[in-house]
């Protein structure tokens, strides 16, 4: 009889009444097929299965993660709460030990969504993962998390977001940067400098198929994870590197992401990316569910699914032998690179300009933060958008040393409010947000 | 006149009801070994010196299947299945005769990989040779495109007696589900079959020729004519019987919890306005589960003579049944020795009943009626615990709409229904410890055969418009026709009520009881093929709804 090995919690929720437009790629049915299959499979029916009814995020949830510019209702619509709200209910599942993994099948996705967000960017608004993430340490103490983004783009919301946090290793495997949105997610973007080698990027050439990616969790991902020792895992599950999606040049197949689900083990997977809606996201979404469960996947294969013609070039093959080599150096040197970044007591200054392809908005962003070798370092962000508001959000990391808490409210104390539409603090150690 | 017969696993009982009310009731004891005499004796009794003639309506619910399926007493049955890609289909194997064939046909009810038609032949000679006569043919996605069931059905025709196919089963998806329902309908055909004949000829020896029609577990009626294609759906029609009873008690517009205490059981069900909430895809008892539509019902394992004992001072009642009270002259203290105790039930010898209560009193350290007053009210406690979490549960059932997360229906019941011998003690004081308005549903012990007699026929019809294939299907039907790129929700809907109503009429639905139609389900989204709409594809499904023919409820009043 099929029974679950691992108590597994699904939250299953398509928005079949949400589109960005009709026609785009994140509209109303991308998840009817995958729905129909896993009916058809009767999922739910199998013991040791536990589908959860999606929760709702607050206002409060999403402002230990994100700047939301002018405020959470004018970035965000319900469908966002609620997809949010998902993973919250998986997070709830798996850490109130109901069950062992989960995996939140949800939309609209949010891995592009950066911690200021002005509006839509990649087709999100708000990063689900890192609302959970946030949610997770507030609400069950947890220290060291790791996320790894399996979405074909890079996930460049997620990277910002916990770019300055050495507790949250965030690793990206994407189709490379100069063939494929975001453009982003180069090897070199490591982390701020205090938090250098906890932001690993791997790209991967067009055409990298099964054998590629699980070269890389085999021989990165995993050592990687083992040395970190995340209490949790996250995968960002995006199931855009199938071979049939239509936006990106990726050869993945259902099998191989079951079995990189069975290899990475993830606590909770959340859907993101993935818009070949009726020839793949069926297939690889219950390949992810069985192997999540520990279950037999071997009969998951698309009807047209032929290795043959998927199998990778031997040229494509030693590309990403070279940047896993590239990553795991990195990685190793990351204590170095710490140092070297910056005395203790300096401020940094970044420059960054960001485009938010979804909503058309241009932002610019200069970030200060101040070195430190105890915490994650408070900074502030001062973010002007066209069209759009000029803000400044400072953030004080919820392992903040003493010092740098202080240092968070001097930043915002001293912030003129002639210069800005609005100031946000996001004071993480007390889980408060104000604005002024 | 109207008669309902309930089979139930210890009384049958039986109704005539007028227009007048009820006429007559008559209870006769079940003989579990020969079902078809206790049926025959029913109707004997009941019929008396009526006139059959001025008998309308006949409506009998059994136990019949539910035994077999509880017994496991069922024929050899063969299972040809056909799942392409997705989880090993040997998982769902029903038995012996259990074949898993090549053939695959995808969620769009697009063939990915034929039917291999030597393979289904070799199997064919191999199910002859064991003596299979009944086969069921169930492929993934039939419901989609049921092509494969049909023309496996077709090489083996010739063969056997009957074969089932899994798309005439339910519109609803669940492959597995498909199997074991297809699988129950082939293996309990024989028997219901070779039952229903035997009391049809009987009922007509005594003059009642009139069409008989069968409770299902939803709590509507079939005809015994299409009954044959479908006796999987007469399981657990004895649960449904009582629930339908309570019907005409229940308050228009509101919400309402049905409590059916019985000896070992308490059922607990829900009504929306006076119509019962049903399964979302079918009975499901443990791990058996189906694509039966059902009531949606749960037992909880307490009723009145659920068995008392006391471990380390604490109470604990059933879930087991030793015999009935010692009021009655039962081995163990029970709860209806506590409702004698307390001087409510004035039945059965009450020295008996003090004398259990007695040494229980004596363990939990109480006196005889405080102990009672504790039995009695735990029982309280334990019966409205179970149906509050049930309640939780129904309510936090995931959706899949914004809209339906933001607007959906919260069931919040206001009142009970209580059924069962000791209904009119347990509503009292239920509705003094929980302040909600409880009632002891009038008639309570031949409730089960009011229920049938007053339940009118059910059905449900699913249906998928695909505007880019140009067709609008609903397989379950044997029903597909072509349609214009134009074709519109309001058509589809038209065309659902069209396939509902003569699907009623043919299941022998009075004419009259055609209008409690209800969208269960409907869906649309367009078709999109490199950022361009290609079509759209609707879904619906409609249903008659589980309630009482016209005309009867006030008579009961």
């Amino acid at each position: 009889m099929l029974k679950a090995l691992n108590k597994t919690g699904l939250v299953f929720f398509p928005a079949f009444d949400w589109a960005i437009d009709p026609t785009h790629p994140e509209r109303e049915e991308r998840l009817l097929y995958t729905q129909d299959q896993v009916l058809e499979e009767g999922i739910f029916d199998i013991p040791g299965i536990i589908e959860y009814k999606p929760d709702l995020v607050t206002a409060h949830d999403i402002q230990r993660t994100h700047f939301c510019v002018p405020d959470e209702p004018s970035v965000t619509t319900e469908s966002h709460l609620i997809s949010a709200g998902g993973a919250k209910a998986i997070a709830n599942a798996v850490m109130n030990k109901e069950v062992k993994t989960g995996f939140a099948l949800v939309r609209p996705p949010g891995h592009h969504s950066m911690r200021v967000s002005h509006g839509g960017r990649g087709f999100c608004h708000i990063n689900m993962e890192a609302i959970m993430v946030e949610y997770i340490r507030t609400q069950f103490g947890v220290k060291r998390i790791a996320i790894v983004d399996t979405d074909c783009h890079h996930g460049d919301g997620t990277n910002d977001i916990f770019w300055h946090d050495p507790d949250v290793l965030f690793i990206s495997l994407h189709q490379d940067g100069r063939t494929m949105y975001p453009g982003t997610g180069f090897p070199g973007e490591l982390g701020g400098p205090n938090a250098k080698g906890s932001n690993l990027n791997i790209p991967l050439p067009p055409g990298t198929s099964t054998e590629g990616y699980l070269y890389v969790i085999r021989n990165c991902v995993m050592p990687i994870l083992a040395e970190f020792k995340p209490d949790i895992v996250v995968n960002s599950a995006g199931q855009d590197n199938h071979y049939t999606d239509p936006l990106t040049n990726m050869n993945f197949s259902a099998q191989g992401y079951a079995k990189l689900t069975s290899l990475l083990k993830p606590d909770i997977a959340v859907l993101e990316g993935g818009y070949a809606i009726e020839g793949a996201l069926p297939y690889v979404n219950l390949g992810i569910i069985l192997a999540m469960a520990g279950l037999d996947y071997s009969g998951v294969v698309e009807p047209d699914y032929n290795p043959e013609k998927l199998k990778q070039s031997v040229s494509i093959t030693d590309k990403i032998k070279k940047t896993t080599d590239q990553i795991n150096a990195y990685w190793q040197q990351r204590h170095e690179l710490r140092e070297k970044s910056g005395k203790p007591g300096e401020l940094m200054i970044r420059h960054k300009e960001v485009f938010y392809d979804t909503d058309n908005i241009f932002e610019r962003q200069k970030e200060k933060i101040w070195i430190c070798r105890d915490c994650g370092g408070s900074f502030e962000i001062d973010s002007k958008a066209t069209p759009g508001n000029h803000i400044l959000g400072v953030h004080i990391p919820i392992n903040a040393c003493k010092a740098c808490q202080e240092k968070g409210y001097d930043f915002f104390e001293r912030a003129d409010r002639t210069k800005y539409d609005r100031i946000y603090l996001q004071d993480r150690p007390k889980d408060q947000y104000e604005i002024k | 006149m109207i008669i309902g017969l309930d089979v139930g696993g210890t009384y049958t009982d039986v109704v005539l009801l007028s227009n007048k009310g009820i006429e007559k009731k008559v209870k006769v004891l079940t003989d579990p070994s020969n079902l078809f005499a206790s049926v025959l004796s029913g109707f004997t009794q009941i019929l008396g010196t009526t006139d059959p003639n001025a008998i309308e309506r006949v409506v009998i619910s059994t136990t019949l299947t539910t035994n077999a399926l509880v017994q496991q007493e069922m024929g050899p049955i063969g299972m040809i299945v056909s799942a392409g890609p997705g989880i090993n289909p040997n998982f769902f194997c029903t038995g012996e005769h259990y074949y898993a064939v090549s053939g695959s046909i995808n969620h769009r009810g697009r063939e990915k990989a034929p039917v291999n038609k030597m393979e289904i032949e070799e199997i064919a000679k191999k199910l002859k040779k064991a003596g299979v006569k009944y086969v069921g043919v169930v492929s993934k996605f039939s419901v989609r495109n049921p092509s494969h069931e049909i023309l496996i059905k077709r090489i083996l025709n010739r063969d056997f007696k009957k074969i089932f196919l899994g798309h005439h089963v339910s519109g609803n998806l669940n492959f597995p589900r498909r199997i074991a329902t297809t699988h129950l309908n082939a293996a309990v055909f024989d028997l219901h079959k070779s039952f229903f004949e035997a009391v049809k000829k009987s009922l007509a020896e005594k003059g009642l020729t009139i069409p008989i029609q069968i409770l299902k577990a939803d709590g509507g009626t079939m005809s015994l004519e299409s009954s044959m294609d479908f006796p999987g759906q007469t399981v657990l029609s004895g649960p449904a019987a009582s629930i339908m009873g309570a019907i005409p008690y229940a308050p228009a517009n509101q919400d309402a919890i049905v409590l059916d205490i019985g000896g070992t059981t308490t059922d607990i069900a829900f009504l929306v306005d006076k119509a019962p909430l049903l399964e979302p895809l079918g009975i499901q008892r443990g791990q058996y589960k189906s694509l039966i539509r059902s009531l949606r019902t749960d037992s909880k394992g307490i009723g009145g003579d659920s068995a008392l004992r006391v471990n380390q001072g604490e109470l604990s009642i059933g879930p087991d049944r030793q015999g009935p009270a010692m009021a009655f002259g039962g081995p163990v203290p029970t709860p209806t020795d506590a409702l004698v105790v307390l001087g409510l039930m004035d039945k059965g010898d009450p020295e008996k009943a003090k004398e259990g209560i007695h040494t229980i009193a004596g363990q939990l350290d109480l006196s005889d009626i405080d102990a009672a007053e504790y039995i009695f009210k735990r029982c309280c406690n334990i019966i409205l615990k179970k149906t509050f979490e049930m309640i939780d549960e129904l309510n936090s059932q995931p959706v899949y709409t914004v809209h339906d997360f933001l607007e959906g229906y919260k069931l919040s019941p206001r009142q009970i229904l209580m059924l069962g011998g000791p209904a009119k003690f347990f509503a009292k004081k239920i509705e003094a410890l929980y302040q909600i308005k409880t009632i002891a549903v009038p008639e309570s012990e031949v409730a089960n055969a009011i229920g049938a007699a007053l339940a009118r026929t059910t059905c449900e019809v699913s249906l998928i418009a695909d505007t880019e294939q140009g067709i609008v299907t609903a397989h379950e039907e044997d029903f597909a026709e072509p349609i214009s790129k134009t074709y519109s929700e309001d058509d589809l809907i038209e065309t659902a009520y069209t396939l509902l109503k003569e699907k009623a009429l043919n299941s022998g639905a009075n004419p009259e009881n055609l209008e409690e139609v209800e969208v269960v389900e409907f869906q649309k989204f367009n078709i999109v093929r490199n950022f361009s709409p290609r079509g759209k594809i609707y879904r619906a499904k409609i249903q008659l709804k589980p309630g009482l023919i016209k005309g009867f409820e006030t008579i009961l009043h």
